[in-house]
């Protein structure tokens, strides 16, 4: 009995492996159709040779100008999103708990959309990432003057909840008082949420605060595994568990902040990605939060390819499609877990 | 006399601005079981958080001859181990991670790397709580008694020289009450200070070497359990009676009728 059980925990741990492996393939072979596919179709080598500097000059633009950005875009973004989720879902102990949840991204679409629509920058300017940023942070910040730094998990989640119904109906106010048509609509696509036409400015400007908010997050991951055991025992095992909220929730405004900025809100990834790779790594929080990036690294990926071959009459954005997957798989996780519920917050 | 290892002098909390804890202050040597009772909402738990420093609180505490303020959280977390009410385990999770949990104070935050000694003290406090041949099995999908069993170990793992077990005996049958009582006076009996807080007075007359009775915030008796438990203690503080007997040279404590 013992020595089946061994061999069933080194297989868990050989299976956890061989997941990472398989997802790191997978996102590449994304990384690689995302760079190949397009109104031109390029094949790996060409790829490599246009990386390289050789092909021709056309292939060289395609590739370095116009995909790459996209690409890093979405495998940052992507696994920024993944990682938040597990990250919050950890901090937590709520399989439902997502980016979202806190109001941090609907805030940072506010900031880019008031920097729209005072006409003080367009869709491709460099200030509209800032502002996102910023209004991130703000969010945070009211977030935590409301909660307090030791408020229970419910007290946060209503306060993220009123803060993002406030941001969505401050950005229903920036629109609806707007008198340029032109402004809304520009506006109304940029919320749908898009990679397309995103230049290495935008990736120098969300990569340093996706990367910031990752490490934050990467870092506090021994403290979910405490956390699991409740926020009263965590602490007894010595988890400062209010500072551990704290660096959550910047982490969460740095990574998801810089990367709504740049793509517009494409929601329900950091949602969805924790819950594809649970049946394949396990619970444990701790062990969740790599798998997690990368399946939401592969998502969005192959979210953004499917919006450039799905044959349709004008551009479908890829936060669209990533919402009408992701609002399904979001009701069936609630009657999932409706019996728990109410427990599983308090 | 042995030195006393946890003594607490003049302490108080308010919380939400109702005096909770008034003016406690005791004194206890290691190597004992100390039982923790009272009414419902006398203060137990808060004493407990109190003690192992989760809750701000005026007055002194000292653990081995340390003020509890000096202590961070990381030196209060290896001399506290603190078992909470319900063990509550939020996600299905292996019972070996869950015991290994008891080695984080330690710095062994990853129970896929433990060291030899953290991997040993696991592996003792497994065998001691009796579900070693749990080890592998998800913490969510075993009985209640069980369960109890593996949050025990959890905190035996620690190896702290105090344990604080708030109502690690509720909701479970009468064998695995003895199973735990006896498992945590088996522990004592290594130089450690175990106190359980329970509603049990015949456990705590059967297993405690001393008893604390608690009563709207104060401590108002204590010491053996045939003496800390008097008629008069019981009567004023539980307003119960009881029927009282010696069986094998231990107090026999029944709850039995109304004041």
């Amino acid at each position: 009995m013992t020595d089946s059980q061994a061999i069933a925990i080194d297989g868990a741990a050989q299976r956890r492996a061989g997941v990472l492996v398989m997802l790191t393939c997978l996102v590449i072979l994304l990384v690689l159709v995302s760079l190949g596919t397009g109104p031109v179709w390029l094949s790996p080598v060409e790829i490599a040779k246009a990386l390289l500097g050789a092909g021709t000059d056309v292939q060289q633009v395609i590739v370095w100008e116009i995909r790459l950005p996209r690409t890093i875009l979405g495998l940052a973004i992507g696994g920024i999103l993944g990682l938040s989720g597990a990250a919050l879902q950890g901090l937590l102990r709520n399989p439902l708990a997502s980016p979202s949840l806190f109001g941090a991204p609907q805030s940072a679409a506010f900031g880019a959309v008031l920097v729209i629509a005072l006409g003080l920058a367009d869709v491709r300017s460099y200030a509209l990432p800032v502002a996102a940023i910023a209004a991130a942070f703000a969010s945070v910040f009211v977030l935590l003057a409301v909660a307090g730094r030791n408020a229970g998990l419910l007290v946060l989640i209503l306060s993220g909840l009123a803060i993002s119904s406030l941001a969505g109906a401050a950005t229903a106010l920036v629109m609806n008082l707007s008198s340029n048509p032109f402004v809304v609509l520009e506006i109304a696509f940029w919320l749908l949420g898009s990679l397309e036409d995103r230049s290495f400015r935008h990736v120098m400007l969300a990569l340093p605060f996706i990367a910031a908010g990752a490490l934050v997050l990467w870092r506090q991951r021994d403290a979910f595994r405490a956390l699991s055991l409740g926020e009263e025992a965590a602490q007894s095992l010595g988890v400062d568990v209010g500072r551990l909220r704290l660096l959550v929730i910047i982490g969460v405004a740095l990574g998801v902040g810089g990367g709504v900025a740049v793509s517009g809100s494409i929601g329900f990834i950091g949602l969805v990605a924790p819950h594809l790779v649970r049946p394949l790594v396990g619970y444990d929080p701790a062990r969740l939060l790599a798998p997690s990036a990368l399946a939401g690294a592969a998502l969005l990926l192959a979210a953004d390819i499917a919006v450039r071959v799905i044959p349709s009459t004008s551009d479908i954005k890829v936060g669209v499609l990533t919402s009408i997957i992701g609002v399904p798989f979001f009701l069936y996780l609630i009657v999932r877990e409706r019996r728990s519920l109410g427990g599983g917050v308090l | 006399m042995i030195a006393p290892l946890l003594t607490a002098t003049g302490v108080r909390v308010r919380l939400g601005g109702r005096e909770v804890l008034r003016d406690i202050s005791l004194s206890l040597a290691p190597g004992q079981l100390v039982a923790l009772v009272g009414p419902n909402g006398t203060g137990k738990t808060t004493l407990f958080r109190a003690l192992a420093g989760l809750l701000p609180s005026q007055g002194n505490i000292d653990v081995g001859g340390q003020p509890l303020a000096s202590l961070s959280l990381a030196q209060r977390a290896r001399r506290f181990a603190y078992l909470p009410q319900g063990h509550v385990v939020h996600w299905p999770l292996p019972v070996q991670d869950i015991v290994a949990l008891g080695r984080y104070p330690h710095g062994a935050t990853d129970p896929s790397r433990l060291a030899a000694a953290d991997a040993e003290a696991v592996r003792r406090a497994m065998q001691l709580a009796d579900v070693a041949d749990l080890a592998r099995r998800p913490v969510t999908e075993l009985s209640g008694g069980e369960r109890s069993r593996v949050a025990l170990a959890r905190v035996l793992a620690v190896q702290a020289p105090v344990i604080l077990a708030d109502e690690p005996t509720a909701s479970l049958d009468p064998r695995h009450q003895i199973d735990v009582m006896q498992t945590l006076r088996a522990a004592s009996r290594n130089n450690v200070l175990v106190i359980v807080v329970t509603h049990d007075l015949g456990l705590a007359a059967r297993f405690a070497d001393t008893v604390l009775v608690m009563s709207d915030g104060r401590l108002v008796s204590q010491g053996k359990p045939d003496q800390a438990l008097s008629e008069q203690v019981i009567a004023e503080v539980f307003r119960i009676s009881a029927y009282r007997a010696e069986y094998r040279d231990e107090a026999v404590i029944v709850p039995w009728d109304g004041p």
